[in-house]
C-alpha cells in the first residue's frame, strides 16, 4: 500500500512539474521584456512608465515611491497598516494573556 | 531589568536624541527622500528600546516618563482613518488627495501624503515600542 502511495506520488510530482514547467516556457513574456498593460488609451507604455512620468504633477511628492505608496495604491498601505495594527494587538493580547496565568 | 554598565549607559544617552532626530526626519521626509513612515517609526522606536536596554525599564519610566504606547497606536491608526474619510467628504473618494500640492520638493507640498506618512510613523513606533513593552513585562512574572 505504501508503495503503491509512493508510486503515485513520484507520479503526481513529475505530471505536475512537467506541466508546471511547460507552462512557464511556453505562456509567460521572454526574459527581459516588461508586461505591456493598456492604461487608457495608450497601447504603448506600461504602467510603471506611466506613473514614473505623470507622478509629480498628479501627486506634487518628489519621491516617486511616496506617489506610488499612498497617492496610487493608498488602499494597500492602508491595508498595510491595518496588518501591523493588528499584529501589534495579537501580540499585546498574547503575552497579557501569559502574564496572567490563573 | 537592571541596566548595563556606565560605558553603554553613557552612549546611548548621547546617542538618543541623535536617533530620534533621525527617525523624525525620515518620517518627515518621506514625501521628499527615500525613507517614510515604516522605517522612520522603526529608528524612533529603536531609540527608546535603545534606552530601556541601557538603563533598564524602571529607571528610564522615571527619568523620561512612561510612553503610552497604546494610545499613540490608536491615534496613528485613527489619524489615517480620518485623513481618508478627510478626502471622501472633499474630494469623493477615499484617501483623495484633497489640499494643495505645493510646490515640489518642498517640505510642505504633495498634499495628504506627510500627513499620512507621520500618522504612519506614530503608529508604527507605537506599534514597535508596544511589542517591546509586552515582551518586557511578560518576562518580568507574576512578581509585579
Amino acid at each position: 500500500m505504501a508503495r503503491v502511495q509512493q508510486v503515485l506520488a513520484l507520479v503526481m510530482i513529475i505530471t505536475v512539474g512537467t506541466l508546471l514547467i511547460s507552462a512557464v516556457s511556453l505562456t509567460m513574456p521572454t526574459f527581459g521584456s516588461f508586461p505591456q498593460r493598456q492604461i487608457g488609451e495608450n497601447m504603448e507604455n506600461a504602467i510603471g512608465q506611466q506613473i514614473l512620468e505623470n507622478a509629480k504633477r498628479q501627486t506634487g511628492a518628489a519621491n516617486v515611491v511616496t506617489s506610488v505608496v499612498w497617492g496610487y495604491r493608498g488602499y494597500d498601505t492602508l491595508g498595510e497598516a491595518t496588518v501591523l495594527f493588528t499584529a501589534v494587538v495579537g501580540v499585546v493580547m498574547v503575552f497579557r494573556a501569559v502574564r496572567r496565568p490563573e | 531589568m537592571a541596566g548595563m554598565t556606565i560605558i553603554v549607559r553613557t552612549i546611548a544617552r548621547l546617542l538618543f536624541p541623535f536617533m530620534f532626530l533621525f527617525g523624525a526626519y525620515v518620517v518627515a521626509h518621506g514625501h521628499l527622500t527615500p525613507g517614510g513612515g515604516f522605517p522612520g517609526g522603526v529608528i524612533i522606536a529603536a531609540s527608546f528600546v535603545m534606552l530601556i536596554l541601557a538603563y533598564g525599564i524602571e529607571q528610564t519610566q522615571k527619568r523620561a516618563g512612561f510612553v503610552n504606547a497604546e494610545v499613540l497606536e490608536s491615534i496613528g491608526g485613527l489619524a489615517i482613518a480620518i485623513l481618508g474619510l478627510l478626502g471622501l467628504l472633499m474630494g469623493g473618494l477615499f484617501l483623495q488627495n484633497v489640499f494643495p500640492l505645493g510646490e515640489l520638493g518642498h517640505l510642505f507640498s504633495a498634499g495628504n501624503l506627510p500627513l499620512l506618512y507621520l500618522s504612519v510613523g506614530i503608529e508604527v513606533a507605537a506599534g514597535i515600542l508596544l511589542i517591546f513593552y509586552a515582551m518586557l513585562f511578560a518576562s518580568r512574572g507574576e512578581n509585579e
